[in-house]
């Protein structure tokens, strides 16, 4: 090229900065293979599986639970009464609109007719009427019509139970049993029960069913009796839901029951899975975050060694640009490979929990992708690549051209160009949008950055700390502590990377050691202790004397509570209808269904006014109502507000007057809502009440005699509910636990790549020391002194880290009490200790395996 | 400085391509600051070789830095071509050495994941060359390796290596060849070959040339030979012109 052909500098600077000369120079640079990108890849990879299987698994619940809805609801429209059915003018018009069966629901004990050991089981017993399922079929063992199955044979009425529950008593196909007055024949087993309730947490007993006529011979059917009436139905094809709702809600404005259609068959369920899906997305996230400083890593060791060839692209013109452009297209290139790995890993996990954890949902999970769950973890993960990858790029693109001259090539100290560092910020809080706008509880979303952004602050900041301390130590005499000591704090120590990487992972799975430590610990071990023995409801307020005897009888101390208990729902808070009102998820349970109400004239001992006043003891005015601060809280009300309930079908308004703290952990009687005397005693009600005897035997023994003296009233074992949470929360644990072993695994991934990178220079050092005159040994204790120090400082700081998660979620976000674990705490600390000793003697390992001479000629 | 310019066009008839005038370099250390250039004032014509010759330390490798515009002097001013480097940032250097200068290192610094073809190719695609391949092809020619295109560095002997390298600097036609030491990492003959080499195309595409070497009878195969201690031109001496 002469000199008068020489273009222009503008024009070369867009012709010789294109994207095809940009995208030919990355084809180039790639050539050297992937092998290096080893931690890069499975680093994102893991971290976009983990927020992918975590979104899609969620979505296809959701989808299965939505696709099955009609079935699990029973039908379209569940209209369901407390305490008494529904009006006859409903039922008629029902029926005119659609096809319609009744069910009754409610808790009893059951028997086996002739067993003298007294075992009575709680049950979950469920009368049907014709034509019940409209939706699906219940199946049996040995396989019959249900309709059959239930029939009235030789006088005698039949049931089908869950097989648990024949277990338990004993029975077998045939057997007679006994609910209450009632007598039924055994005619078969409950396979599978179509609108069976989902719920996130276990029903309290095993089914039983009857059929609706042969429940009267029960004699449970008793005013104040908790008995939920059910009224399903199932409309023609061409009739919109909503607007039947409407309708009917039009037509019987005052008729008191609660509508559910199918579009919101389980809104516990779905709550809890949005809930537990919003957990789960964070400490997947986690784990991409920890992935993110290994792809830092990746690219700044990536870049270490191509440090000669940017300088020699540099003195051949190539301007910064072209550079950045090269290395940020191959980073680009790496992230797409790494995401779609993470999402094909991720892509599997709906087959995963259709295929062997089916049985934990009582409808089918279909294998769906959710591409919306795929788009945001594929989003996640190349924002996360960019942000970290940015920084390293930056750096090298200053490399100095003229370093090539010198032995030494590295990029000057101090901070990438101004748009680097922009770009950067800018990606960090692109990446905090979408983590907040895409979570289902922005305030936990935002909680959760905040949280991130400070432990890496303080990760780095104790890096330095170590780093800055070891320098101040001076010469130590033992050689292989002082080797150890100036690894640490020699220039590009690998202290930093090291510490966050591994300290992000174990802080993450300390925190959720601890929280499941504290969970397991108040359900099994510090509940029971304050905890009673039995519950007992639906007592008649005739029988409650009896009660009272019966039970004082039992030998020792007894502690018997009781109250008096209507069911009822809210419908207003402050004069707005319950729909219309946003309120605190944490407390929308509260307005999900029936709550139980009691009244008192007197304020308990024990509870705690936080504030307003308890009424006098002789109040007799408009209701007034105390409510657990927390609630109130959540619904945003306080002292002097309304709440209007539907009790019974009527529609009261009560005024707030005081806030009590509740510690529900306690498991003693408490009511969200407590009401002035004056409104329910006229109210069908019943009692319950908690019995807590000396012993769990003297317990059983009691339950005993009340079940054989009342068989009207139900005993739930405080013990059985508290199994069946234990159960539900080892599910949810191992779901939690497998999301932060990836975040771990994701820091130990971090740990491999940083202590691989190091490899090249503890060859050579090992190399050096051999020559000197060192021995193996005593170059690997100075190993073992660097890592052990890196891995006990890190896993200290951790520990600490963790707690204070694990605090802030228990005490601050859950509102339960905190108790530290010291064995979830050291426990996982040394497993951290021992995995950065482990890979850190593995590198070391290799390296002193290697020849002397070969290393030295090569040199 | 305007990134419009002309002055790189054959009309510029300044005898003078290279410029340093009154440079200093000075570089901080633990030990204190270290003066590397003391005061050099060289100029080299259009289609000069130069020689620079000196003990380690002497500055050598510095002053060829500064003259490619590597490194920014302390004090005084750097022309090529009429242009000061001095007032120009990192990416107009970058392009200005493009599109006039050439550099060969004594360590060869190929891009390893590059062939030897694509090796060469780099300033051209980097201009925007329309057929920078074949150019790359024609410059290896000449370089005697057009049966090594599509070789990668560790495919190529030292000498080959130093070839390409060789090809790399003249193939985008450069006003100015500087060269460190090319022949350092070479053994004798193939040293002499190379160095045969540099002069051929120099010679063919009219270059400038500024070689730096510790040897002094290949030093004396340039018309002038500058000598440099501690930072300082001790000598310059040219070989009058022989008459054709």
């Amino acid at each position: 090229m002469s000199a008068d052909t020489l273009p222009t500098q503008s024009q070369s600077v867009v012709r010789g900065s294109g994207l095809g000369l940009v995208l030919r120079l990355a084809r180039r640079e790639l050539r050297g293979g992937l092998s290096s990108f080893w931690v890069f890849l499975s680093s994102l990879a893991l971290g976009v599986a983990a927020i992918a299987a975590v979104g899609t698994v969620s979505s296809a619940i959701l989808a299965g639970l939505d696709r099955d809805a009609r079935s699990l609801l029973g039908g379209d429209v569940d209209l369901r009464s407390i305490h008494r059915p529904v009006s006859a003018e409903v039922k008629a018009y029902v029926r005119q609109t659609g096809s319609a069966t009744e069910i009754i629901g409610m808790r009893a004990m059951a028997e086996k007719n002739g067993l003298t050991d007294g075992r009575r089981v709680l049950v979950e017993m469920k009368a049907v009427g014709d034509g019940y399922p409209l939706v699906g079929q219940v199946e049996l063992l040995p396989a019959m019509d249900l309709t059959t199955a239930l029939a009235v044979r030789d006088g005698l009425p039949g049931t089908v139970i869950d097989r648990s529950l024949a277990a338990r008593l004993e029975v077998e196909i045939g057997d007679q049993m006994r609910v209450g007055d009632g007598y039924f024949e055994l005619r078969a087993l409950i396979e599978k029960e179509p609108d069976r309730a989902v719920s996130a947490f276990a029903t309290f007993g095993p089914r039983l069913m009857i059929a609706m006529d042969a429940l009267a011979a029960t004699g449970l059917v008793r005013e104040g009796s908790l008995i939920r009436y059910h009224d399903r139905v199932r409309l023609p094809n061409d009739v919109d839901v909503s607007s039947w709702i409407s309708d009917l809600k039009a037509r019987f404005p005052d008729a008191g029951f609660q509508i559910r259609s199918r579009d919101r068959a389980a809104p516990g369920f779905s709550s809890f899975v949005d809930r537990l899906g919003l957990y789960l997305s964070l400490v997947g996230l986690t784990a991409l975050l920890v992935g993110g400083v290994g792809i830092a890593n990746a690219v700044k060791s990536f870049l270490e060694r191509r440090t000669a060839t940017i300088a020699t692209l540099k003195c051949l013109g190539a301007p910064a640009n072209v550079i950045f452009g090269v290395y940020f297209v191959q980073v680009l290139f790496l992230a797409t490979i790494g995401t779609a790995l993470g999402l094909l890993l991720g892509g599997f996990a709906p087959w995963v929990v259709a295929t062997f954890a089916s049985s934990l949902f009582p409808f089918t999970v279909p294998v769906v992708i959710d591409p919306l769950a795929m788009l945001l973890a594929a989003s996640f993960g190349f924002l996360t690549a960019a942000v970290f990858a940015l920084w390293p790029i930056g750096k090298a693109v200053q490399i100095k051209a003229g370093h090539l001259f010198r032995a030494l090539i590295q990029p000057p100290p101090g901070l990438p160009q101004k748009a680097i560092v922009i770009a950067v910020i800018i990606g960090a809080a692109a990446l905090t949008a979408l983590t907040v706008l895409s979570s289902a509880d922005q305030k936990i979303a935002l909680g959760f950055v905040a949280g991130v952004l400070v432990t890496f602050f303080i990760f780095r900041l104790a890096a330095w700390l170590i780093s800055f301390a070891l320098k101040q130590v001076g010469r130590v005499r033992w050689p292989g502590l002082r080797l150890a000591i100036a690894n640490i704090t020699r220039p590009g120590a690998p202290t930093g990377n090291l510490v966050l990487s591994l300290g992000l992972g174990v802080a993450v799975l300390i925190a959720v050691a601890l929280v499941d430590a504290n969970l397991r610990r108040q359900v099994t071990d510090r509940m029971p202790a304050a905890a009673p023995g039995y519950y007992f409801i639906d007592i008649q307020p005739q029988q409650i004397d009896d009660f009272v005897t019966l039970v004082k009888d039992a030998p020792g101390d007894t502690l018997i509570q009781r109250t008096p208990m209507v069911r009822g729902r809210v419908t207003a808070i402050a004069g707005q209808p319950v729909d219309d009102v946003a309120v605190n998820p944490d407390v929308a349970w509260t307005l999900r269904g029936d709550r139980g109400l009691t009244y008192m004239a007197e304020k308990p001992a024990a509870a705690e006014v936080v504030a307003g006043n308890w009424w006098p003891a002789d109040y007799q005015g408009p209701p007034l109502v105390s409510i657990d601060a927390n609630v109130a809280r959540g619904y945003g009300v306080g002292i002097g507000d309304k709440l209007g309930f539907n009790i019974l079908g009527r529609e009261v308004t009560a005024e707030i007057v005081s806030m009590r703290n509740i510690d529900w952990t306690t498991l003693s009687m408490n009511f969200v809502f407590v009401f002035s005397p004056g409104l329910l005693e006229a109210a069908p009600h019943s009692i319950i009440a908690s019995v807590k005897t000396e012993s769990p035997e003297i317990d059983d023994v009691v339950q005993k005699s009340v079940s054989r003296k009342f068989r009207n009233i139900s005993a739930i074992r405080v013990k059985d509910a508290l199994d069946a949470a234990t159960k539900i929360l080892s599910s949810v644990d191992f779901a939690v636990r497998l999301t932060a072993m990836v975040t771990l695994a994701a820091g130990i991934l971090v740990l491999a790549g940083a202590i691989g990178a190091e490899h090249r220079r503890r060859i050579q050092d090992g190399v050096i020391l051999k020559v000197l005159g060192a021995t193996r040994w005593r170059v690997i204790t100075a190993h073992l002194f660097e890592y052990g120090l890196l891995g006990l400082i890190t896993a200290s700081i951790s520990a600490a880290i963790g707690t204070t998660a694990a605090w802030v979620l228990l005490a601050k976000v859950m509102g339960a009490d905190f108790m530290f674990s010291a064995s979830a705490v050291f426990g996982t600390a040394a497993a951290c200790l021992l995995v950065t000793i482990g890979f850190g003697m593995v590198g070391t390992w290799r390296a002193l395996g290697l020849k002397v001479a070969p290393m030295l000629r090569n040199e | 400085m305007s990134l419009q310019t002309t002055a790189f066009n054959s009309k510029n008839t300044s005898p003078v391509l290279l410029n340093l005038s009154d440079l200093h370099l000075s570089l901080a250390s633990a030990a204190g600051q270290v003066d590397i250039l003391r005061g050099i004032d060289l100029q080299v014509g259009f289609g000069e070789t130069v020689s620079i010759v000196g003990p380690s330390g002497a500055g050598k490798s510095t002053l060829m830095m500064v003259a490619a515009g590597l490194e920014q002097p302390s004090r005084g001013r750097v022309e090529v071509a009429g242009h000061n480097l001095t007032a120009m940032d990192e990416d107009q250097l970058a392009l200005f050495r493009r599109d006039n200068i050439g550099i060969v290192f004594q360590a060869f610094r190929l891009v390893p994941t590059m062939t030897a073809i694509e090796n060469v190719a780099i300033p051209l695609e980097l201009a925007g060359h329309p057929e920078p391949f074949d150019g790359a092809h024609a410059a290896l020619e000449k370089v005697g390796l057009s049966h090594r295109v599509t070789h990668y560095p560790d495919q190529l002997s030292g000498g080959e290596q130093q070839r390409v390298a060789v090809a790399r600097a003249f193939v985008a036609d450069p006003k100015l060849l500087l060269a460190d030491e090319p022949t350092g990492n070479l053994d004798g003959e193939t040293g002499e070959m190379v160095f045969n080499l540099l002069f051929d195309m120099q010679a063919d595409y009219g270059t400038t040339l500024c070689l730096i070497t510790h040897d002094l009878s290949l030093a004396a195969r340039c018309r002038r030979t500058v000598h440099l201690a501690d930072g300082r031109i001790t000598a310059d001496e040219t070989v009058p012109a022989v008459a054709p």
